[in-house]
Order: C-alpha cells, then sequence, then structure tokens
C-alpha cells in the first residue's frame, strides 16, 4: 500500500485534517492581516514606531515555530494547548511580512503622486483610500501571500500543540517510522501550500494588471473569478472541519504523543462509547501539554505512569515502592488538581535498558550492574526524554557508576532502536513494553539497583467528569488490572511493527476479552 | 471692494527656513499676484520658487512672515478648502496611475461631492478645452497616453472645480521641445479665454517671457527683478542679463524675442 493507496482508503481522516489545517491558515492569516494592515499603516504615519515595531516583528520571525508554541503555552487568555495556541503563534509568523509589505507598499507610492494627491485638496484619509492603499496593493498582497505560505508550513507544527492539521500526521508518522504517513500529512500540506501561493498570486497580478492596461474588463472577471474560487475553497475547508467537530461531546479523551498512550486512550474512549457516550479524542499532545490540558479541563482524562506523575509532574524525589507511589500520587492529585488516579490498568511500562541479545550471551550480562566493567568499550544512545528527566540518564549513571564510551548519543527514541539493532550504539533505554524488543532481538538487563521508579501505567480523570457520567467510573472499574505487560507489548507491536490503526487493533484486542 | 480687493496672493517679508538648514530657502520675500495676471517665477534651481509656490497652497508654512491668500493668511485657511479652490500643475502631472483619464480630471470635483452627471459633463467639457477628445480618451489610464496628453490631463484636472487660482510648477518642463512649444501657445490662448491668476515656475526664459504677464526673477531666495516681459529684456539688473544672453542664438545679431518668434521651433 503506498502514500496514495493509504490517503484514499484513509480520505475522511485526510480531509478533515485538511480542514483543520486550512482553518488555522485562514484564521491566522486574517487576524495578521487585520493587525498588521493598519499597523503597517500607522508605521508609515509615524516614523518613529517604525524601526521598533518592524525589529520586534523580525525577531518573532526568528524564533523556532517549536520554541514560540513553548512561550505560548504557559500564557493566561491567549495561551495554553490547542487550537487558540496554535492561531496566536501563526498570527506572529504572519504579522512581519504583512506590515514590512504593507509599510514598503505605501512608501513606494511615487512622490509626485502623493504630492499631487496632498495638493488636490485630499484629506489623509482620502489620500490612504483612494491613492496609497490601491497603488500599494499588489506589495501588500505579496506580503499576504508568503505570511500564507509560511503559515501552511509552521501550522504543521501546530499539531504538537493538540491543534490539529496535517501536522497530526506527521508526526504520527514520524513516531512510527511510516512514511505512507508522513506523505499522507505532507503531500496535501504542500498542495494547500502550492494552492495558496497559485491564489493569492493571481489575485495580485490581477490588480498589477488593472493598472496597465484599460481593457481591464476580462481581467476584473478573471480576478472575481479567483477571489470567488479562493473563498469558496477556504470556506469549504473550514465547513468541513467544523462540520467535523460539531458533534457536541460528553468528553474529551486526551493521550501523551507515542503509540501506547493512544492506545490505552483508545481502549478508555471505546468503552465510553460501547456505553453510548460521544467522546472527542484528543490525542498525540506532546511533552507535558496532556498534564497541562487535563488540569485546564480540556481533556477530561488521559493515561499515565505513576512514576513519571511522581517525579516529572509532581516533583517528588525518586521512591521504589510500587504501593507507595501510587498511593501519594493518588493523594496528590486529589488535593492539587481535582483529578482522580484510576486504578492500575495491570502493567508497569519502565525504562528498559536495552542491548543485542548476541552481546548478553557474550559477555554474559543480565542486570545492569553486569554491563558497568565493560561500560567504558559501550557506546550508548538515549532519547531526548531520558537524557533531561528527573528519573532519566543523570541519576541512572550515578546510581550505578556507569562510564561509557563517551557521553551517551542523544536521539529520537524510536530511533536508538535501529541504531542497536544495526551496531552503531551498544545500549540504549527503550520502553518495557515496546514491541520492537521481542522483534529486534534485543534483551532487557534487569535493574538490580532499582533505580527506577514504578511505572504503573494509569488512567487521570477529572472529578467534575466522572460525577457528570457514571459510564466513565464503569469503565474504569472495568479496565483495572485487564493488561498484561505481554499484551501491551503485542498491541504496541500491531501499530508500531504492522502498521495498523490503533483503532483497529483496540476493537480487537476489546472483542478478544469480551468487552 | 476691500485694500486687498485686486490682491490674490500677498507675501509679506516671508521667511522660510526649516531647521537643519544654513541659509534661508525663502529670505525675507514681498510680493503681490494681481488679479488675472499670470506671474512667473523664473530663476535656476534651488533659488526658492517651488518653495515659493508650496507656501501658497500651504504644502509649506513660513518660519517668519506671512501669506495672503484673498486676503487670509494661509494659516487661518482650512488647508483642505484653500487646496481644493488652488488648481495644481507639476511637472510629470502627477496623475493616479489606477485612476482613468476621466476620474483623474474629476477628482476634485468628485471631493467636493458633485453628482455624477454633473461630474461627467465637467469632464468632458475640459477635456475638450485641453484638446483631448473625451470618447478617445476618457477611459484611457495615464501609462497609455504620451507625455504630452498627460500634461494636458493634468491641466484639465487643476482646472476642473474652477479654481481662482492656478499654480503651475514647470508644467511643461519634461516635454520635448516641440510638445513644449504647442502647449506653452494653447496654454497662452487658454488664459486668454479663463483669465484666471496663474504663478507659473520656470527656469526657461523664453517660456517665462511668452507666457509672463510679469516676471519675477529669483535668485537665492530673493526677487531680484519683477517687472514686465518688455522691462525685463531692456534691465541692467545682472542676473536678467545673463539670461538674455542665453537668447542669443549662434548667427542671430540680436536678442530674440519670444513675442515675435513664437513659431521658433514648432512644426
Amino acid at each position: 500500500m503506498n502514500a496514495f493507496e493509504f490517503m484514499l482508503r484513509n480520505w475522511r481522516e485526510v480531509l478533515a485534517l485538511t480542514g483543520e489545517h486550512l482553518l488555522l491558515v485562514a484564521v491566522s492569516t486574517l487576524i495578521a492581516v487585520a493587525v498588521g494592515l493598519p499597523l503597517g499603516l500607522l508605521l508609515t504615519r509615524r516614523a518613529a514606531l517604525k524601526r521598533p515595531v518592524l525589529a520586534v516583528a523580525n525577531i518573532l520571525q526568528t524564533v523556532p515555530s517549536l520554541a514560540l508554541f513553548g512561550f505560548i503555552i504557559p500564557l493566561k487568555y491567549v495561551g495554553g494547548i490547542g487550537w487558540r495556541a496554535a492561531v496566536v503563534a501563526l498570527v506572529l509568523y504572519a504579522l512581519l511580512p504583512v506590515i514590512r509589505n504593507t509599510v514598503t507598499g505605501v512608501e513606494g507610492v511615487e512622490r509626485s503622486v502623493r504630492e499631487a494627491a496632498l495638493a488636490m485638496g485630499m484629506t489623509d484619509r482620502q489620500i490612504l483610500r483612494q491613492v496609497e492603499l490601491p497603488l500599494a496593493a499588489p506589495v501588500i498582497l505579496a506580503g499576504v501571500r508568503v505570511a500564507t505560505v509560511i503559515s501552511v508550513g509552521v501550522a504543521t507544527i501546530a499539531a504538537a500543540i493538540g491543534a490539529g492539521g496535517l501536522g497530526t500526521l506527521i508526526f504520527r508518522g514520524l513516531r512510527q517510522y511510516d512514511n505512507r504517513l508522513i506523505l499522507a500529512g505532507a503531500i496535501p500540506a504542500a498542495l494547500l501550500a502550492l494552492a495558496a501561493d497559485a491564489g493569492i498570486g493571481l489575485l495580485e497580478s490581477r490588480v498589477k494588471a488593472r493598472r496597465r492596461t484599460a481593457g481591464a474588463k476580462r481581467g476584473a472577471i478573471a480576478r472575481r473569478f479567483a477571489l470567488a474560487a479562493l473563498v469558496i475553497v477556504t470556506l469549504a475547508g473550514v465547513g468541513f472541519a467544523l462540520w467535523n467537530r460539531s458533534e457536541k461531546a460528553d468528553v474529551q479523551v486526551g493521550s501523551k504523543d507515542f503509540t501506547e498512550s493512544i492506545i490505552l486512550a483508545e481502549i478508555y474512549a471505546q468503552g465510553l462509547e460501547a456505553r453510548g457516550l460521544v467522546v472527542e479524542r484528543r490525542y498525540e499532545l506532546g511533552g507535558n501539554l496532556a498534564h497541562d490540558a487535563l488540569a485546564a479541563g480540556e481533556v477530561d482524562v488521559y493515561p499515565e505512569y505513576t512514576g513519571t506523575s511522581l517525579m516529572s509532574i509532581l516533583k517528588h524525589p525518586p521512591m521504589t515502592d510500587a504501593r507507595a507511589v501510587y498511593e501519594l500520587v493518588k493523594s496528590d492529585y486529589a488535593s492539587r488538581f481535582d483529578v482522580e488516579v484510576g486504578p492500575p490498568l495491570g502493567f508497569e511500562d519502565t525504562f528498559a535498558v536495552l542491548v543485542r541479545s548476541a552481546d548478553a550471551r557474550r559477555l554474559n550480562l543480565k542486570t545492569v550492574s553486569d554491563i558497568v566493567p565493560h561500560a567504558p568499550r559501550l557506546r550508548a544512545g538515549f532519547g531526548q526524554d531520558f537524557m533531561s528527566r528527573a528519573d532519566g540518564y543523570e541519576g541512572f549513571a550515578r546510581a550505578y557508576d556507569l562510564q561509557f564510551n563517551g557521553r551517551p548519543r542523544e536521539m529520537d527514541l524510536s530511533l536508538s532502536y535501529r541504531a542497536l539493532a544495526e551496531g552503531q550504539v551498544d545500549v540504549i533505554a527503550g520502553n518495557s513494553t515496546d514491541g520492537m524488543i521481542a522483534t529486534l532481538g534485543l534483551t532487557q538487563l534487569e535493574d538490580d539497583r532499582h533505580y527506577f521508579p514504578p511505572y504503573e501505567a494509569v488512567l487521570l480523570l477529572r472529578r467534575d467528569a466522572l460525577e457528570r457520567l457514571p459510564a466513565a467510573r464503569e469503565v474504569l472499574q472495568r479496565l483495572a488490572g485487564s493488561i498484561s505487560t505481554e499484551e501491551m507489548r503485542r498491541l504496541n507491536y500491531e501499530v508500531d511493527g504492522n502498521k495498523r490503526p490503533a483503532a483497529d487493533v483496540v476493537r480487537e484486542w476489546r472483542q478478544s476479552k469480551g468487552l | 471692494m476691500t485694500p486687498e480687493g485686486n490682491t490674490v496672493v500677498h507675501f509679506r517679508s516671508v521667511t522660510y527656513a526649516p531647521p537643519g538648514v544654513s541659509a534661508p530657502i525663502i529670505d525675507a520675500l514681498d510680493l503681490e499676484v494681481r488679479r488675472g495676471e499670470t506671474l512667473v517665477l523664473l530663476g535656476e534651481s534651488g533659488c526658492g520658487k517651488t518653495t515659493t509656490l508650496r507656501l501658497v497652497n500651504r504644502l509649506l508654512e513660513p518660519t517668519a512672515g506671512e501669506v495672503l491668500v484673498e486676503g487670509k493668511d494661509t494659516r487661518a485657511w482650512d488647508a483642505i478648502e484653500l487646496r481644493r479652490r488652488t488648481g495644481y500643475v507639476i511637472q510629470d502631472a502627477g496623475l493616479f496611475p489606477h485612476f482613468n483619464v476621466g476620474r483623474n480630471v474629476g477628482l476634485v470635483p468628485v471631493l467636493e461631492g458633485w453628482d455624477e452627471s454633473r461630474v461627467n459633463a465637467r469632464v468632458e467639457e475640459l477635456l475638450r478645452l485641453v484638446g483631448l477628445d473625451p470618447e478617445k480618451f476618457g477611459a484611457r489610464l495615464p501609462a497609455e497616453l504620451s507625455g504630452g496628453q498627460r500634461q494636458r490631463v493634468g491641466v484639465a484636472r487643476a482646472l476642473a472645480a474652477d479654481p481662482p487660482l492656478l499654480l503651475m510648477d514647470e508644467p511643461f518642463g519634461a516635454l520635448d521641445p516641440l510638445t513644449r512649444a504647442a502647449l506653452q501657445r494653447e496654454f497662452a490662448a487658454l488664459q486668454k479665454r479663463l483669465n484666471k491668476t496663474v504663478i507659473f515656475v520656470t527656469h526657461d526664459v523664453r517660456e517665462a517671457l511668452l507666457l509672463g504677464t510679469r516676471v519675477a526673477l529669483m535668485s537665492a531666495g530673493r526677487i531680484v527683478l519683477l517687472d514686465t516681459p518688455d522691462a525685463f529684456l531692456r534691465s541692467d539688473e545682472p542676473h536678467a542679463r545673463a539670461y538674455r544672453e542665453t537668447l542669443q542664438l549662434p548667427g542671430e545679431v540680436s536678442a530674440a524675442v519670444p513675442g515675435d518668434g513664437r513659431a521658433e521651433g514648432e512644426p
């Protein structure tokens, strides 16, 4: 199945995401024009403001998009996660070309024309509306065109903060090593960019043509046609996106941005749907966004791991007793976030220190302590998450007094599996439930010094949602202890290894369990 | 009639010296422009003649002294009202490139709120007046006109709302000699019919002598000579003499008097 067959088979999702993408781009570009055009005009009237304002817009333009999203998330009123924050970021990016081209366009109006307008007794307003704006229009439109194309590109990153759009497919594809998914997101995004570029470019050339020849009738019709087509396409996309999300959801189910989290969220979501509830899925929230969204009430539930909660979210020191961790986390969530921690789902997803099975046999490695004497000859490669988190590399190396051959290579988690299998590194830290462990012939070393806290999988739920929806609690109870480590590995492998949709995999699993 | 009754524009020791400029551009200038005359400001580049013009319709304001238009200080005038009753023609016409000829000419009447049929009639009348067929030219854009045609449109636009006062800043300066001569001749004839008060800026002494009722010779922000063309030709003032000498062509015995030499350079 190639990328096009994939798109055809999943046309509904691709179309819905394209619509979301279009909505993001259209709304943010409109706002950017609504803000940037008057601001640009003001700058042509207040020379002193020009340099500082353009400098700020320039700086905004150079902030990497993920970093900009990061800055926006904690802001009140404009920030948060999802759609609103994405629009704010996109507007900030689109502002510069709009402002700069407005200034350039207006200042480019010939001196003699401006002088004549003034001498004819036109007011400043009349000069602006009848002379400067029409003459600057092609340049301003060129700025809008650049802003739109930039927005189409940056909007793919918006998926990282849960704003949806075609980036959702691209990120999912990157995570699952699935080029079809990447292409299913990238191709429509590229087409959108080309269409926006061509559409606005056509408009621009019509505006220019009107000034060169008086025989503007034909141009006017074509221009009106282009404008109408642009409006219709945008409205259709926006309409589709709205229609697609118009169902009033009873409950918002979130997930983090990796396969296992999505599967667990989907298991719960399907359980709710089986009881007749309407579920809105807000999956693939990066970093700690899922927690932020839960705390802010933007999602009602998402899957988490007790150890992660303990250290990354609640900022406690490491603890080793699973029962104690669970109880502490439960009472903290209740008092600090009004969130209930569901019963453990039945498995742990801890960091798994992995080596190739051939090495394990040759060097007789069973525990992490066993590799300490060999470590100076071993190359390590760890995911960014493991390198930076409180219960990650630093403490791990200290706890075992590990000295690897050079500083560990920091790489994408899924890439590190490949690097290990292909012999580019010798030790990685994966996830114990990962389906890849078995398929790639890897051996997990026992954490004999109990450095890693217990990572029991649980669901976190907002109390107000549980009180509102009795079914939510029933489903929660049914799932207690229902998933073993082996089952979780198999489910993960179905999605990551066999490239099957999580929803299908979960549906079969529920049937097999008689749920 | 007030004492000012016959004076349309009155400069009273006007100085224009914007900050950051060492010497004043206009230096204690006194000048009365009479109703119905064509006063030509003649001088080399930078002598202050264009600045003088811009002080009349308040594109600039004097830093000392006062400019009276119809007896009223320009600073007391509403700038918009003053400009709408003052026609203005500049060297490269300054037509709006996105307006067709008709809209350019009808600009001030439209701003003044005339109804459409009155504007259209006025536009037609003016295009005929400046020698352009309204049928043929009304819908064209400035880019589709020759330099001479654009300048005719510029004149028509300046006359559109029938202003009593007309300011012209080297209106024919950028045209080729043949077209310039033709337009000068037509303008002289037009002025006889319309009897506007005109202040006309040029650095071309032939044009000054041909069109001016009086010629004001300017140098370094002052008027060094103000007299009729005939008196100008007889004057001993050094600048006037220098200009007169430029009129002598090789082989010519005496100074050409443009009044007689109208046909010069014409087809």
